[in-house]
């Protein structure tokens, strides 16, 4: 049996700033795992720019962000382990994991942090009737073998789903000479970038076909067309509106699932509405000593927060080590009201507070001229204007730890207060 | 009452910031930038508005061929922003060209792409 | 000269090569897809069925009560996965426990044992999340669920491991018989054969006309299924069905021997052989229908959906038979349900219609039972794993991360007899892919691996079928461009204003 300190399951951008996040607060025996060949994660894929804004005030493309965090891990000399596949969790923070050059290994940890990231939802899940060919894929599957398996999954193209993956892979396909027929989207707005939009699609003269999705898939061994439907209000197609396409390929950018099966082997309590952790403010799931961030809590828009809040998680993981939070005190929950779809995390203990405490949230539709408004029991006691608010967009409310802690309610809620609109570009 | 006039104009949508304006730039001799723009809320709008009509700008990002190494493809991005129009002659460029690894993020791997002026580098190290 | 060629390498067509291989006769076994179990019977419900459903004294019905006990032996020897859960038909009402209770005679009639009219209190303790509105059940307890195409895989290899042949991509074109001997032609190849056994599922009718006067008709029946994740898989424990009605069995709510939940089917009569595409209201109606069953049904928790097709043949039982016009040529057609159960058991007749044909049968002495070991990494102790890692770490790569399938189970999977060739043929072996990604982590992995183990490129892999390239080229390959669109600055339209 191998002992950490803290071992962190997922070299991604979560996991590389959580480790990293962890040393600088003291943590000397950490060790991270990751199951892909090398560090980095998703973002290694994803090889246009746009990451780290936020954070570093320049625009650096997903391999140029990654590696940033990985040259910090090798010069603080952080140890991992990659194409190691962790089999198994347990509630007392014992790790099974496997590799070719260690083999079968069991890790006692003081604490972890879960970094797994996220699945792609897939045609299953959507339920596209038709035949099951060659040619339909997830858009981060296609974004790999494009990026960095060096081949190309088709030529004349159908994207479902205008998220951001969708988008940046219809630009990304043309780039590479395949055609771009159409991006159907069901919702009446798109989930993705409006500087996607402009810059993937309108750059290309692709069109974005809202309120619309993929009714039927057609071919036999290999796709050879798809058709596209109107949607109504209830999203549900509408005859007649059908509209055949000769395509080679579908892509599906469809949604991302928080991907938590060894979260569960431990235990560890999910909330329905991020298909993640329940989370406290220090990023510590329902099972002491075990924490969350990045994609794996929550499916976020924009990197940076993923990395802000694995720092967290870091930071957390180190206070936990060093016995410098208080576990056992009653937490506060933070409950979603009108317009809120969920909120990061769902509950705070008010003691281990310092400083200010960033709430992050989805909402349930589309606003303008709105207000985010916090609520401590009856109490309204914070409101922040939003010119513009989006499912597709996350939003981040600060709380003054401070006035929590003089006030001390028994929950906090969020809503939203402002006039819904259909927004479409 | 002013007479109607036919006026030149471009509808566009503003990536300044997530709220998308919908602007309309019009061609106008009077205002100083040669340009007229309505619809944006704030400052960066009209800008953005006149950058698009007058030198639109993108940061290209593909991959190029590798040997020596694991991996078949390299990610690679131009330094700067290129002009819009050139992107599929930088991609030309692109798709001819190969590396041999090592190669860390930053090289330079074509000086002046598509004589932009703007060099091609490598956005990760590959071994 | 083959004694012996087979058409059509699904449930039947292995089964009886499978038992053939028992006797000294050189067998070919022919299929035109690129994989066997391609067909019908790798889309299906899975199930093997009690035996208390065909009208007595139809083959079906005799087929059936005889293929159902034979399923844990074989399936055993086999490395198959196997489960005998038992199934329950529900009643609503009196009407239906009327119908129940005809299906009780009937399975007296048919000799199945362990049959039982429940009331609602034992059929709420036997499957909690029953619809409360079900007041009773027929309880089958032989009734039981298998891994069907894993077993006509297993088939497959076992007989070619006993010294039977197989021949994939092989569409039969043609057959001719001259002096006792057959000589069949694909489109790539001539076989001669003193017999040929027709198991062409949907297709049966065909290969028939080829050579036989039309007998019988196959009509296809289509029917359209949902596959749940495994997260779902505890709400359900037995194979449930609903009152038969005229369309057959009805929609049935089952756990697969992996632990997900089938749903499904509907039965639609199709013009096409090849009409397996799944159809919006097809998918409605089994979700309204199953929800009959149990009222909660998480469909949001689909990982797949599919559709497979019946062979209904217009004779309204299995034709098992020698063709009365031309000896030495039988047809094992109009396999619809049960025929999956009774594989084992028309594999079984099936020899004595070659014995009545051939010269005395002799025994095959080297005749080998089982196979070769098949090992499950997840399944394993952690001891078991840690030596089975030291010996071969291609078993420390997991390449599946929702069914921890290691790279040393796909690669024995490639090598073994009647291996994988395609992405799919190596999901339906050792499952990459089946779980709740369904590929999308793994599916570049086992291409890789496909691509290295049979000296391909990673382009040439196929998906399925034999058209089915997942990949079409590289990129920074000249010849796909194509249609770039033209920048140009902005232009200026005319507007009024």
């Amino acid at each position: 049996m191998l002992n950490y300190e803290l071992v962190v399951i997922g070299g991604g951008p979560a996991g590389l700033a959580a480790a990293i996040e962890a040393r600088k607060n003291g943590v000397q025996n950490i060790l991270v795992l990751e199951r892909d060949l090398e560090l980095g994660g998703i973002l290694q894929q994803c090889i246009h720019n746009g990451f780290g804004l936020h954070i570093f005030k320049e625009e650096l493309t997903g391999p140029e962000y990654a590696q940033r965090f990985i040259n910090e891990l090798l010069e603080m000399d952080i140890e991992y382990k990659t194409d190691t596949m962790v089999l198994d969790i347990s509630e007392i923070k014992t790790i099974t994991a496997v590799n070719k050059q260690d083999g079968l290994i069991q890790i006692s940890a003081n604490a972890i942090i879960l970094a797994m990231g996220c699945r792609e939802r897939t045609r299953g899940a959507i339920r596209i009737p038709g035949t099951r060919p060659a040619g339909v894929f997830t858009a981060g599957t296609a974004q790999r073998f494009i990026n960095i398996e060096g081949y190309m999954v088709g030529r004349r193209i159908v994207i479902l789903g205008s998220g951001d993956i969708g988008l940046i892979m219809a630009r990304r396909l043309t780039l590479e000479g395949a055609k771009v027929l159409a991006v159907a989207e069901l919702m009446p707005y798109s989930s993705g970038l409006t500087r996607n939009i402009v810059q993937c699609l309108h750059d290309y003269d692709i069109p974005l076909l809202l309120s619309h999705t993929v009714t039927d898939i057609r071919g036999k061994d290999r796709v050879t067309g798809v058709t596209i439907s109107k949607v109504d209000q209830n999203l549900k197609p509408i005859p007649g509106s059908e509209k055949e396409y000769q395509c080679d390929t579908l892509l599906l950018s469809v949604g991302l699932i928080p991907e938590n099966e060894l979260s569960l082997q431990a235990n560890i309590k999910l909330d329905p509405r991020t298909g993640g952790p329940i989370v406290n403010e220090s990023m510590e799931t329902s099972v002491e000593g075990i924490f969350a961030c990045g994609n794996v809590v929550h499916v976020h828009d924009l990197v940076d927060y993923v990395t802000e809040e694995a720092q967290k998680a870091g930071a957390g993981a180190a206070d936990y080590i060093f016995e410098e939070i208080t576990e056992k005190i009653p937490a506060v929950p933070i409950v979603p009201q009108e317009g809120v779809n969920y909120i990061i995390p769902q509950n705070i203990r008010i003691d281990n507070l310092n400083g200010f405490l960033d709430l992050m949230l989805r909402v349930t539709s589309v606003y303008r001229n709105a207000k985010i408004c916090v609520r401590a029991d009856e109490k309204t006691i914070k409101e922040v204007k939003r010119p513009h608010l989006s499912p597709g967009e996350m939003e981040r409310v600060r709380l003054n730890s401070n006035i929590m802690k003089t006030i001390r309610p028994k929950t906090i809620s969020l809503y939203i207060d402002g006039e819904k609109t259909q927004y479409a570009i | 009452m002013e007479k109607k006039r036919n006026m030149q104009s471009k509808e566009l949508i503003c990536t300044a910031c997530p709220i998308g304006c919908r602007l309309t730039v019009f061609q106008d001799e009077k205002s100083e930038n040669w340009f007229r723009v309505e619809g944006n809320s704030c400052k960066r709008g009209i800008n953005y508005a006149i950058a698009e009509m007058t030198d639109p700008r993108r940061i290209l990002t593909s991959t190029v061929k590798v040997t020596n190494s694991h991996y078949k493809r390299l990610p690679v991005r131009t330094r700067e922003a290129i002009p819009k129009h050139l992107i599929f002659s930088c991609m030309n460029e692109i798709n001819r060209i190969e590396v041999i690894t090592p190669v860390r993020m930053g090289d330079i791997l074509i000086d002046n792409i598509a004589s932009s002026g703007i060099p091609l580098i490598a956005s990760r190290n590959l071994e | 000269m083959f004694d012996i060629l087979i058409i059509g390498a699904g449930i039947c067509g292995t089964s009886i090569a499978r038992e053939l291989t028992r006797f000294k006769l050189k067998i070919a076994l022919v299929d035109k897809e690129n994989d066997v179990s391609n067909g019908t019977t790798k889309a299906n419900s899975a199930i093997i069925h009690a035996g208390y459903d065909p009208k007595p004294g139809t083959l079906m019905a005799e087929l059936n009560s005889r293929g159902n006990p034979m399923f844990d032996t074989l399936c055993s020897r086999l490395q198959v996965p196997f489960k005998r859960i038992g199934s329950l038909v529900l009643a609503f009402n009196d009407t239906d426990l009327k119908t129940l209770g005809k299906l009780y005679k009937q399975g007296i009639q048919n000799r199945i044992s362990k049959m039982e009219i429940i009331d609602r209190d034992q059929l709420r303790n036997l499957e909690p999340e029953i619809n409360p509105a079900a007041i009773g059940a027929l309880y089958a307890q032989t009734a039981g669920i298998v891994g069907p195409w894993e077993l006509a895989i297993a088939l497959a290899e076992n007989a070619i491991d006993n010294g039977a042949e197989l021949y994939l991509n092989s569409p039969v074109v043609s057959i001719n018989k001259v002096d006792k001997v057959f000589t069949v032609t694909t489109d790539s190849a001539q076989f001669r054969s003193k017999v040929v056994i027709n198991c062409a599922g949907v297709q049966a009718d065909k290969i028939n006309n080829l050579i036989a006067p039309p007998e019988f008709k196959i009509m296809p029946r289509r029917g359209e299924y949902y596959v749940l994740d495994k997260t779902a898989g505890k709400m359900v424990r037995h194979v449930v069905f609903q009152p038969p009605g005229d369309l057959g069995k009805g929609v049935l709510v089952t756990p697969t021997v992996h632990g997900n939940v089938l749903i499904g089917p509907n039965s639609e009569r199709v013009s096409r052989d090849d009409a397996i595409e799944t159809t919006a209201q097809g998918l409605e109606y089994i979700q309204k229908t199953a929800q009959q069953s149990f009222t909660n049904i998480p469909l949001h928790q689909t990982i797949n959906i599919f559709a497979g097709l019946r062979a209904e043949p217009d004779t309204g039982d299995f034709i098992i038979a020698e063709s009365p016009t031309v000896k030495g040529f039988i047809n094992i057609a109009g396999i619809k349900s049960p025929g999956l159960s009774a594989a084992p058991a028309i594999a079984e007749k099936v020899v004595g219609i070659v014995d009545s044909i051939l010269p005395a049968l002799k025994p095959n002495q080297d005749f080998i039972e089982t196979r070769r070991e098949i090992i499950h990494f997840a399944e394993l102790s952690d001891k078991a794993k840690a030596r089975l890692i030291k010996k071969d770490p291609r078993y420390a790569r997991i390449i599946c991360r929702c069914e921890n399938i290691t790279e040393g189970e796909i690669v024995d999977a490639i090598h073994r007899n009647a291996g994988a060739t395609t992405v799919d043929s190596v999901k339906r072996r050792v499952r990459p892919g089946t779980g709740r990604c369904q590929g999308g982590f793994c599916m570049p992995r086992v291409i890789e691996i496909l691509a290295r183990e049979q000296n391909q490129e990673m382009d040439n892999i196929l998906k399925d079928g034999l058209n089915s390239p997942v990949l079409t080229g590289m990129t920074k390959s000249e010849e796909i461009r194509e249609s770039e669109p033209a920048f140009t600055a902005p232009q200026l339209k005319e507007v009024e204003c």
